[in-house]
């Protein structure tokens, strides 16, 4: 009887424990060990699948990625930069938002319809007005049209509370659907648009994609300072830290949704138009090759911070890249990248647990009191 | 008349995946968990019940009378149910364990399992040096399709009902199970508290971890279903990438659409299978028009988002802790 008993009442092994606060220096050795342990298993993962040698696996995905770097071809290394470019604006662009904790998983239909509607200006367009004029008049009507699919479900959140995860989602979709049908109805049934000369962005050397870089540059420094330093950035943090002191300090609460809704469906709506006025010149279903979603892990794992989320949007990048490389020299199938990627990922969520709580063991205490 | 009847007939199949993946998602919806990574677990479902098949027809050197019907379709089914399994204990281990944030989670696993379903979609062949030219399953494809020998001979009441594969019956009968375990049950009753408030379910002396690993882990399995019934009965065993589409994205559309109920659910897979499929009945269309139609099911679910969200009936509303972590010490 009495053996039952202290049976019950043994502590667990270990138990949970939140930490008040883990230093960021050892924050980012938890995250550094995630990524280490990342690359550690899916180099393992790449030996067993391809049978190369575990370094020339690396070798083969840096090479892949910043290879002829040294070689004087910066052409790989553009490419590089232009990607992170891309996924990075699209990070930032749902980052007010997830502070707001209002979950957008709508980047990548945000970013589309603006791609629509960049193209539909710049055919039906091109050609009848001046071209400068063209060009920001795609901007502007592209940013807008990013801006308006942002607040369509904020309109809803803020007045009837509907779940904007899931209502964003499917925005998504109807974006996708409708690209579907322009290009489709454009391309006389072939599928493709070919790329149209008006309306594109200039492009200023030394690459075709420094005008994007740039851009997202100035969007992460903009951004960076208007979460931190402005009010409304401030808002922001109240509200999603607590409607109700947010209403009780006296800020309007559904303004602030739709704001920063609007806002962050704005910078989605920059990334459409950077990538087909100033890329592509072209649009498909495909246009944003699904990053929208990556960005809301990057935003994540980035702690909102602009800057560290470059570095996250640029190891993703790599990995991605590198990957599709290794795939290609064994001529396997290039979505390696995306288990990869994901691999990567899913360790580096899994570490933040690390980071906020503490896992302490079952101390011998019990032994001394006997 | 004989095209409505096709038309029915036809739409049901399209449906099929949509319930296994939804019904899937209730139940992992159910225990607090927006399990956003449903669309990956689905590819895996489907490429794992691809991968036992493979081996195993491999095994057999090709050879259709070498085969046994019952290891045809066992091996595909245990295959395709390990995997998804594992994909949903890994997203139950970050999100119940490890309390990392759903939505991230969910996505990084979507993005994980669709590579997966890719990746081996493409380079099996090269992986297992076998001479096949490309992934075409259609002997193991013809066990699955095996339906009941005399829908033939009942007309159209035979080939509305009676001519499906084995999946598809299996999926309604199992979301009629779901929602009787759902609303007639103690298990049931406690999931849901669990979904609803955690921190009552514990007091209430329900494990709460248990339920919400088991929950998803169920859910994950349900939900792969939907991928093996997509490969081996709807495409006929033939494996291509990207085939599968966003039908994982249109089961979590249902599961909003069915008000988080799987007999719901039931009526609204085949009625979103008749929306994806109206297209092709409808005479003049050309294809421009036809991607707008694939547009429907996405539209209709915004809309009972927005008219539940509006009316905000209690009954008609997600579970109420829906997405957010639950920690003891927290409470």
């Amino acid at each position: 009887m009495s053996n039952a008993n202290t049976k019950q009442h043994r502590e667990p092994l270990f138990h949970v424990v939140k930490r008040t606060e883990l230093s960021t220096g050892k924050a980012w050795l938890v995250r550094g060990a995630a990524i280490l342990l990342g690359f550690l298993i899916s180099g393992i993962l790449s030996v067993l699948l391809t049978g190369k040698g575990f370094f020339e696996i690396y070798e083969i995905m840096f090479k892949g990625v910043f290879g002829m770097l040294f070689a004087g071809r910066l052409s790989q290394f553009w490419v590089f930069l232009q990607k992170t470019a891309i996924l990075l604006c699209l990070s930032l662009a749902v980052t007010p938002a997830f502070k707001m904790k209002f979950w957008n998983c709508g980047a990548e239909g945000q970013a589309l319809i603006s791609g629509l509607v960049s193209m539909f200006l710049m055919i039906s367009l091109g050609g009848k007005v001046a071209d400068w004029f063209l060009v920001i008049l795609v901007v502007v009507c592209g940013i807008l049209a990013g801006a308006l699919w942002g607040i369509i479900p904020a309109l809803f959140k803020a007045h009837f509370n509907t779940n904007e995860t899931l209502f964003t989602l499917m925005m998504n979709y109807v974006a996708t659907q409708i690209v579907a049908y322009y290009v489709y109805l454009v391309g006389q049934g072939s599928g493709i648009i070919q790329p149209v000369s008006y309306g594109n962005l200039p492009k200023i050397p030394p690459s075709d994609y420094f005008l994007n870089i740039l851009v997202v540059v100035a969007v992460m420094i903009v951004m960076s300072i208007y979460l931190r330093h402005s009010k409304q950035g401030y808002e922001i943090a109240v509200v999603g830290e607590s409607q109700n002191t947010a209403r009780y300090i006296g800020i309007n609460v559904k303004k602030v949704i739709l704001r920063t809704m609007a806002i962050s469906g704005a910078v989605c709506g920059l990334a459409g138009v950077l990538m087909v006025a100033g890329t592509d010149h072209s649009v498909n279903t495909n246009s944003m090759g699904g990053q929208g979603f990556t960005a809301i892990m990057i935003s994540w794992l980035g702690q909102f911070n602009p800057y560290i989320m470059a570095g996250m949007s640029a190891l993703v990048i790599f990995l991605q890249v590198g990957a599709a490389k290794v795939a290609d020299s064994c001529f396997m199938n290039s979505s390696f990248a995306d288990i990869v990627a994901g691999i990567v990922i899913l360790l580096l969520v899994g570490s933040e647990f690390f980071i906020r709580y503490s896992v302490k063991f079952r101390t011998s205490k019990k032994e001394e009191k006997q | 008349m004989n095209t409505f009847l096709a038309f029915i007939a036809s739409s049901i199949p399209i449906g099929v995946p949509l319930l296994f993946g939804s019904t899937g998602e209730i139940i992992t919806e159910k225990s607090g968990h927006l399990n956003l990574g449903i669309p990956g677990i689905m590819y895996v479902g489907g490429i794992s019940g691809v991968i036992g098949a493979f081996l195993y027809e491999n095994a057999c050197g090709n050879d259709l009378a070498m085969m046994s019907p019952l290891l045809a379709v066992l091996i595909p089914l245990l295959a395709s149910i390990a995997g998804s399994v594992l994909m949903g204990l890994i997203y139950s281990f970050l999100t119940v364990t490890l309390r990392v944030n759903q939505n991230v989670s969910g996505l990084a696993l979507t993005t994980f399992g669709i590579g997966i379903g890719n990746f081996f979609g493409g380079s099996l062949i090269k992986l297992v040096d076998s001479d096949m030219p490309s992934i075409i399953l259609t002997k193991t494809s013809s066990f699955f399709r095996t339906s009941l020998p005399f829908a033939d001979d009942l007309g159209w009441f035979g080939e509305i009902f009676l001519s499906h594969d084995f999946l598809t019956y299996a999926s309604i009968i199992i979301a009629v199970i779901a929602a009787f375990v759902l609303k007639r049950t103690r298990v049931g009753l406690s999931l849901r508290a669990v979904g609803e408030n955690p921190a009552t379910a514990d007091a209430a002396g329900i494990n709460v971890t248990r339920y919400k690993y088991v929950a998803t882990m169920i859910g994950s399995a349900i939900a792969g279903l939907g991928g093996l019934q997509y490969v081996m009965a709807y495409a006929n065993g033939v494996w291509s990438n990207n085939a599968f589409g966003d039908r994982g994205w249109l089961a979590i559309a249902l599961v909003i659409f069915s008000l988080w109920k799987p007999n719901m659910a039931i009526l609204g897979s085949f009625l979103f299978g008749a929306l994806c499929n109206a297209n092709n009945y409808i005479q003049g269309l050309g294809t421009a028009t036809q991607e707008l139609f694939k547009l429907l099911p996405y539209v209709v679910t915004l809309v009972v988002l927005i008219i539940t969200s509006m009316r905000k009936k209690r009954e008609h509303q997600p579970p109420q802790a829906l997405g957010l972590p639950y920690f003891r010490e927290e409470r």
